[in-house]
């Protein structure tokens, strides 16, 4: 249980960001549903890293495998 | 190209040839859980990447965050504790050691107990369901389950489970080579624990106007009383889809995976579970996977603004009734017309038709598929 504690503190941590351009997102996101710069900076920051980890993904079959593969399609019919 | 796995990386647990005959081996001289049958499929899930990047039950540290954060510890989007429950003394015994999973009598798995934790099963209900009422068919799941201990680790099959569809079950690994081998790009899921109606064809067709082809996924397994039964789904579909689909356009698997009802997070872990199939698109209809009165009819759709990174696109697809001034199956959006001209397609007066032993209106479902339903008249529902 204090490990969860411990856990719960440590889930945020500080990023720098210049002055103005937290003052340009702070304008931007009045009235919108965005309810601080850092979840707006959190929000945008998901959508760019998990694009960017698409280019990193692996391969999970062998070529053995596939054919295993097509082979057990064909013979349900899928292909 | 199809999605990548939630994560990166499809995960494999499944021991194959000379290893899963070691592990075989191993089970049977290692402390044995006898697991529920939604456990052991959990279990098969996850070896199989179904639920990628998990390789086992959660941890604490994913649990708590999971329910806090709808994320795993690692900031990754889940929504659905996969979790197994134990008998306090007998988790304390076992931590840190390897146990065999069975189901009934048969050992099919290993797992290793990293952690075992309480956990208090009304917070768990109150943040995935949005609500602790035992009246929730998946509260009462939750309810249900008798350790008062959840433990997690990593886990690894060696002997399949057995599959009652099993020309249907196809695996993540299986539909990504399969999407490949069809040339398809773009595929968009379809979640159901229904028998189709016009509703849902109509949804589906929309979808695929604009896709490469359909991946038609219903659910198997675990479902509330009243709900259709697997083999009605099934024939049903079979019936839909050899009348009123293109054979090149869909691709007809079924999961073998518990209903929760939990709507907005439910609707957000059928995303991430076909997408580890992958599926590059989403549908989305009114009331995912929702249950009469608990939730709002797009409170799903609101759900996925909380997930920029899902790495998969969900389709917002309206409620579909039948227009007789349009001439045919509309939404809200493209029929201009009112009430009088509207018929809405109801499932329950569906249900009601079909125990009636009558065929539902022609606005409702097709003939063919009402047919075969009447036919298992007394083995509909659960
Ligand atoms: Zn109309």
């Amino acid at each position: 249980m204090e490990g969860v504690e411990r856990e719960r503190r440590n889930r945020y941590t500080t990023v720098s960001i210049p002055v103005p351009l937290y003052e340009r997102i702070k304008s931007l996101i009045a009235g919108t549903g965005f309810t601080s710069v850092s979840q707006f900076v959190t929000y945008v920051l998901r959508d760019i890293v998990s694009e960017m980890e698409k280019q990193k993904v692996q391969d999970a079959v062998s070529e053995e495998e596939r054919k295993e593969i097509v082979e057990k399609l064909r013979r349900l019919g899928y292909l | 190209m199809a999605a990548p796995p939630h994560g990166g990386r499809l995960v494999n647990r499944v021991a194959r040839g000379a290893r899963a005959e070691r592990l075989a081996g191993e089970a049977n001289d290692v402390p044995t859980i006898e697991l529920s049958e939604v456990q052991a499929y959990d279990v098969a899930n996850i070896a199989h990447g179904v639920y990628s990047p998990l390789e086992g039950f959660l941890t604490e540290n994913d649990y708590v965050s999971v329910l806090k954060e709808g994320r795993l510890s690692n900031d990754l989007p889940w929504t659905i504790p996969v979790v197994l429950d134990v008998e306090q003394p007998l988790a304390r015994e076992l931590l840190g050691s390897d146990v065999a999973l069975s189901l009934n009598g048969v050992r099919f798995a290993i797992m290793n107990i990293e952690d075992a934790y309480v956990w208090d099963k009304k917070e768990m209900a109150a943040k995935v369901f949005g609500t602790a009422d035992p009246s929730h068919p998946g509260v009462q799941l939750v309810m249900s389950s008798k350790g008062q201990v959840l433990v997690g680790g990593k886990v690894e099959q060696f002997v399949e489970l057995p599959e009652p569809f099993e020309r249907y079950r196809l695996w993540p690994k299986e539909t990504r080579v399969l999407f490949e081998q069809l040339g398809w790009r773009t595929i968009a899921a379809f979640q159901t624990r229904n028998a189709p109606h016009m509703g849902h064809e109509y949804i589906m067709k929309s979808a695929l106007s604009f896709v490469d082809g359909l991946l038609i996924n219903p659910l198997v397994g675990w479902k509330k009383p009243g709900d259709f039964r697997d083999e009605a789904i099934v024939t049903a579909y079979e019936a839909l889809l050899n009348n009123y689909f293109p054979r090149q356009s869909y691709v007809f698997s079924v999961l073998r995976m518990p209903m929760r009802y939990a709507g907005p997070r439910e609707a957000v872990h059928h995303a991430i579970v076909r997408k580890n199939f992958g599926a590059t698109h989403m549908i989305v209809g009114r009331d995912h996977a929702g249950v009469e009165g608990f939730y709002g009819p797009y409170d799903a759709w609101k759900e996925f603004e909380k997930y920029p990174d899902l790495g998969i696109t969900p389709l917002f697809l309206r409620e579909a009734f039948y227009c007789s001034k349009c001439g045919g199956i509309v939404n809200e959006k493209i029929c201009p017309h009112d009430e009088s001209y509207r018929v809405r397609i109801s499932g329950t007066e569906i249900r009601k038709a079909l125990l009636r032993g009558e065929v539902p209106p022609p606005t409702m479902m097709r003939p063919e598929v009402a047919r075969v339903l009447l036919s298992m008249r007394d083995k509909l529902f659960v």
